[in-house]
């Protein structure tokens, strides 16, 4: 059960927050002008990667809001948790 | 028989108060302090169960959590009946009854004991092997197995019992207060940190408390009485709480544990009542101290199960802590120093020990010589290979080991015994370690995993992280607490420690015997009935994993988790595979350590508070009105109204007739709704909802479908605007949070730009439904001064008004084809509106309806529902409500997938109406749709979605999803059933009023 540093309520358990899958992915400004293969990608195709993954996630059971965490998937470690918009961190 | 094995009191136990308890139907007595398994031995009681596959005779075997054998049935004749409760963890009280498991019909005669001979028919994968012949025989198999299978008895009532969950916040958590937690916990107290000290005993001081060994010394004082005095001082000390009959279940990520506290089980009947069985408490610490010690562990031997074959450290608990002889001639067998302390204690109790058998070729231990002098033979460099006596251990016989320790040479000697202690070294209990997601290591020389790295978090200290001396624990446990705590000192530093050290090690994880493997029964789980030979017959069929040898062997699958035996599990693997055993890993530790009952960990979420159920305001009115209610989502929503002894099909016919000849109501109080403002709301709903909504006049309600990015329909719902940036959105009952959920992700993540707020308004209106020809005579009685012409108040249009002063949003929307409106009170007002309501339809006959005549309603007029006509895999093209989408806005949600080649292939499924040949025949929801009968294999072409007997058009109406269904107009299909194939045609999705004429009647 993560301890999640939700970036404008504080620590809180991880039963108030939903996952959102994998983060940065925009949607198309522009769908029509996409090729099939090009919107199957934006729709339907998400890493799964071993090691450090940028992902959604909302505090549904609190402030409403949705912002990102960077997770090492191998072993839970939070390593950043950054708000919608900002950058996602290098290190 | 019975015979009283009490030989000295003990500090733990009070003899003066005597305890009666029962034990297969049989009574004998203990004192206040014993469990149920020192009680038994007390009377000469070691045969308690029976093992699980062979039936073998099986005794106690441990002194506490890890035991595999004496697991028992507690309250064996109730129907609260508890299984697997370990005798070795069942602190005994007056009336206690507990029963031998898995043997019938007694555990002295077994029937299922005829195993034991049968036992090489049963060798590991017996049951893979043997029930897959021939395949169509599995299910007569099946019956026998299941029969067989499962250890004890289950409860077949509802648990009476109460329990609790507790959250627990602290800054330092230890775990296990035996020395290194007590001292550890002390020193995180002492230091402000708010500490949280748990043991799963109800005694605190772990092994040291009584091991009455006068070796050990703390500042020239025997450790145990040094012991007593720092927790003496613990209750002086804020800080700290202290938590015992509290045993660690599960250790998660973050620091967050769960722990399962005993609050009653050990009291008299009497006491139990109306309070707390079992608390789960959920810790989340800031650190965690882990001091859970170490288990020994068994040697494998050949017939080393027989009762009275104990672990060496049992013994010496139960003579020095309980004060009980295990037995009147004992030996003990070993690889290292640990069983000389045993039988030194025993001795200077006056416990007969008739000899010591050690594997190793020598020990120059300090202990030998007071072993030599109490006059205790020792075998050096022996070997038991066999053990004799069926229900209760009756000799030992032992051979002299080769040097390589894989076989025995020269001759057999027999030596007679009641009971052998066996002590194979230490295990540190790295269970709660592992489960947290930390990595052990291997130590090649003192052959024991351990825990690899501490972290700021987590420290393991004293024997579960690899230290076993009294001078290592203490000195480690020093360095280890200054840096974990930041601390400069500890209270314990500088102490003076005297003890012995262990020089001389020789490690077997399978001791030779004089009888080839084949012929030798060395078991490695005890629980589980699987022995070395089969853990080598495994690796011979190929099996190399560790994982996969222990689900085919089932080693350490039992409800101990093979605690004991798995690390000779691990070591038979390795020697037999060749590869060393830090390369092979360990299986998977899993939560819970000790086994939970289900009570514990529902705790209050029982029976009403299982899940959390919405009403609306008029409920009620429902109940004085004897609705039967149906459950939608959360929801308690009224089904239909019967009358007298009306059957619900009946009450729906008369409900639905009168919905459509005169008027009926119905409360709609469920649907979400969402409240919309800002001064980009109107652009959001244009690229949420399919179709467009910027020039929707104030005052009007259009129909909104919305998708979701992949094109299939997610939710619908009538949306009204309400100003020029203000709009109220509804939902489906069940979608509204999803709705609620998905608008606002859109909004902050990929429209941050839009001026838009989302308010979940669901709860705080009301809405009654009225509906048909008559309900605009109703309505006009209730607000005489409103306009109802069409002119003024047309179909698909709202009005705020005042009823009786109360403010009320009136909608004239229809899910049902016919006249109505919809009015939505604040909520608190909402039973006396619809009482109005209900007062003024009287002279109309004004039926109240439930959510069975809603569906059958619109149904006759080919509505859909979201979730019951669409599943995820529908398009509104599909929906055939091609009408619905924009073609002109650029862009909404999902616009772009309803162009993808799958979405837009003709031989899609898509809804349709259907009529059976036979108009009394009502389809079945879900049953399949078919084209031919006598094709095989035949094409499934679709499915009934909705089906319903129409009183208003006198015969049966369906609507379903048939691939291709949009050019099958007129085509006859087949709806196959068990007993019948039920003709059908496919027909229009509107079965009534198809030009909305009675809208406006």
């Amino acid at each position: 059960m993560f301890l999640i540093n939700c970036p404008y309520c504080g620590e809180r358990d991880q039963q108030e927050f939903k996952a959102g899958g994998e983060a940065h992915i925009e949607r198309p400004k522009q769908p029509t002008e996409l090729s099939d293969d090009e919107w199957a990608e934006y729709l339907f195709m998400r890493k799964n990667i071993k090691g450090v993954q940028f992902e959604r996630w909302n505090h549904a059971h609190g402030c409403r809001k949705w912002f990102n965490m960077a997770r090492d998937t191998s072993n839970d470690e939070i390593k950043a948790i950054y708000k919608i918009g900002e950058k996602p961190p290098t290190q | 028989m019975t015979q009283n094995l009490r030989v000295k009191s003990s500090e733990f136990i009070d003899e003066t108060n005597r305890i009666s308890f029962k034990f297969d139907g049989k009574t004998y007595y203990g004192f206040k302090g014993d469990t149920l398994a020192s009680a038994l031995i007390a009377n000469n009681v070691h045969l308690v169960g029976r093992s699980f596959k062979y039936h073998r005779p099986r005794g106690i075997m441990t002194s506490g959590s890890e035991e595999p054998n004496a697991i028992v049935q507690v309250n064996p004749n109730s129907n609260i009946t508890e299984p697997n409760a370990r005798a070795t963890e069942i602190e005994i009280y007056e009336g206690l009854e507990a029963s031998s498991q898995n043997c019938w019909p007694s555990v002295n005669f077994d029937i299922g004991g005829i195993n034991n001979f049968l036992a090489p028919l049963f060798p590991a994968g017996f049951y893979y092997k043997t029930f897959m012949w021939p395949k169509s025989f599995w299910e007569k198999y099946e019956f026998f197995i299941r029969h067989s299978a499962g250890l004890g008895k289950s409860p077949n009532t509802r648990d009476p019992d109460i329990y609790d969950h507790r959250n627990i916040h602290c800054d330092v958590l230890v775990v296990g207060a035996g020395i290194s937690g007590i001292l550890a916990a002390k020193n995180a107290a002492k230091n402000n940190f708010k500490t949280l000290l748990l043991d799963e005993k109800n005694e605190l001081g772990g092994s040291t408390i009584f091991e009455a060994n006068e070796d050990n010394k703390i500042n020239h004082n025997s450790a145990f009485e040094w012991l007593k005095k720092e927790i003496n001082e613990l209750k002086n000390i804020k800080n700290l709480e202290i938590k015992t009959r509290t045993s660690v279940a599960a250790y998660h990520q973050y620091n967050y544990l769960l722990a399962r506290e005993n609050l009653t089980d050990h009291l008299v009947k009497k006491d139990k009542k109306n309070k707390i069985r079992q608390r789960l408490l959920k810790i989340r610490a800031k650190k965690v101290i882990l001091a859970t010690g170490a288990l020994e562990r068994p040697l494998i031997f050949n017939n080393n199960d027989r009762p009275g074959i104990m672990l060496s450290s049992a013994i010496k608990k139960y003579s020095n802590f309980y004060g009980v002889a295990c037995g009147t001639k004992n030996i003990f067998f070993t690889n290292n120093d640990s069983a000389y302390e045993s039988a030194l204690s025993l001795h200077n109790k006056g416990i007969k020990v008739e000899a010591i058998i050690d594997i190793r070729e020598y020990s120059d231990a300090k202990i030998i010589k007071k072993i030599n002098d109490a006059g205790i033979k020792i075998y050096w460099a022996h070997t038991i290979v066999d053990t004799k006596g069926y229900k209760r251990l009756s000799g030992v016989s032992i051979m002299k080991l080769s040097n390589d320790g894989t076989s025995v040479t020269g001759n057999k000697i027999s030596i007679s015994c009641d009971c052998l202690g066996i002590a194979g070294g230490w295990t540190p209990a790295v269970h709660l370690y592992t489960q947290s997601g930390s990595k052990l290591t291997f130590d090649e020389e003192r052959k024991i995993f351990f825990p690899k790295t501490d972290t700021k978090e987590q420290i393991s200290v004293g024997s579960c992280g690899g230290d076993f001396e009294l001078d290592e624990i203490i000195t480690n446990l020093n360095y280890k607490l200054k840096n974990f705590l930041n601390i400069n000192k500890t209270d314990f530093e500088g102490i003076t420690l005297e003890n012995d050290h262990e020089t001389s090690k020789r490690n077997i994880w399978l001791l030779p015997s004089d009888q080839t493997i084949g012929k030798t029964k060395p078991f490695v789980d005890y629980q589980n009935d699987a022995t070395a030979k089969d853990i080598k017959l495994a690796l011979r069929e190929g099996f190399r994993s560790i994982e996969h040898v222990k689900r085919y062997t089932t080693t350490g699958m039992g409800t101990d988790q093979g605690k004991l035996g798995n690390m000779h599990a691990l070591g038979i693997i390795a020697d037999t595979a060749g590869v060393k055993m830090g390369e092979l890993g360990t299986t998977t530790f899993r939560p819970p350590y000790t086994p939970l009952t289900f009570g514990t960990i529902v705790g209050r979420n029982v029976g009403e508070f299982f899940d959390t159920f919405r009403r609306t305001p008029m409920n009620d009115w429902h109940i004085k009105n004897k609705a039967e209610f149906e459950n939608v989502g959360q929801w308690k929503r009224s089904w239909y109204y019967p009358k007298e002894d009306e059957t619900m099909h009946q009450a729906v016919q008369r409900e639905s007739k009168a919905a459509r000849q005169s008027a009926g109501i119905l409360d709609a109080s469920t649907l979400g709704k969402i409240d919309i403002q800002g001064s980009d709301a109107s652009e959001f709903l244009n690229r949420v909802y399919t179709n467009a909504w910027s020039k929707l006049a104030i005052g009007k309600c259009r129909y909104g479908l919305m998708l979701n990015e992949d094109g299939m329909v997610y939710d619908d719902g009538v949306t009204t605007r309400l100003g020029e940036n203000h709009y109220i959105m509804t939902t489906t009952t069940g979608g509204a949070a999803n709705v609620l959920g998905k608008l606002e992700d859109y909004l902050q993540t990929e429209w941050p730009e839009l001026d838009v707020y989302l308010t979940s308004v669901t709860d705080h209106f009301a809405t009654a439904s009225l509906c048909g020809p008559n309900s605009k005579k109703i309505l006009n009685k209730i607000i005489p001064d409103l306009d109802l012409s069409d002119d003024n108040f047309p179909h698909m249009s709202f009005k705020e008004v005042l009823i009786d002063r109360i403010k009320c949003r009136i909608m004239r929307i229809s899910f049902t084809g016919e006249l109505s409106y919809e009015i939505n009170t604040p909520a608190s007002y909402g039973e006396a509106i619809w009482q109005k309501c209900i007062e003024a339809g009287k002279e109309f006959n004004i039926t109240p309806y439930g959510t069975e005549t809603m569906h059958l309603l619109r149904a006759e007029k080919g509505f859909i529902i979201v979730g019951q006509d669409t599943d995820g895999t529908m398009t509104p093209i599909d929906l055939q409500m091609g009408w619905i989408v924009s073609k002109k806005k650029y862009d909404f949600i999902g616009k772009r997938s309803l162009y993808r080649s799958d979405t837009m292939k003709e031989d899609r499924k898509q809804l349709v109406g259907l009529l059976t040949e036979d108009p009394n025949i009502v389809l079945e929801e879900g049953a399949q749709i078919v084209s031919e009968l006598n094709q095989k294999p035949v094409e499934m072409l679709g499915h009934v979605t909705s089906s319903y007997f129409s009183p208003n058009l006198n015969k049966s109406i369906a609507l379903a999803v048939v691939k291709d269904g949009k050019n099958m107009m007129g085509r006859k299909l087949f709806v196959p059933m068990e007993n019948k194939n039920i003709s059908v045609t496919v027909a229009n999705t509107v079965f009534y009023d198809e030009k909305n004429e009675r809208l406006n009647a």
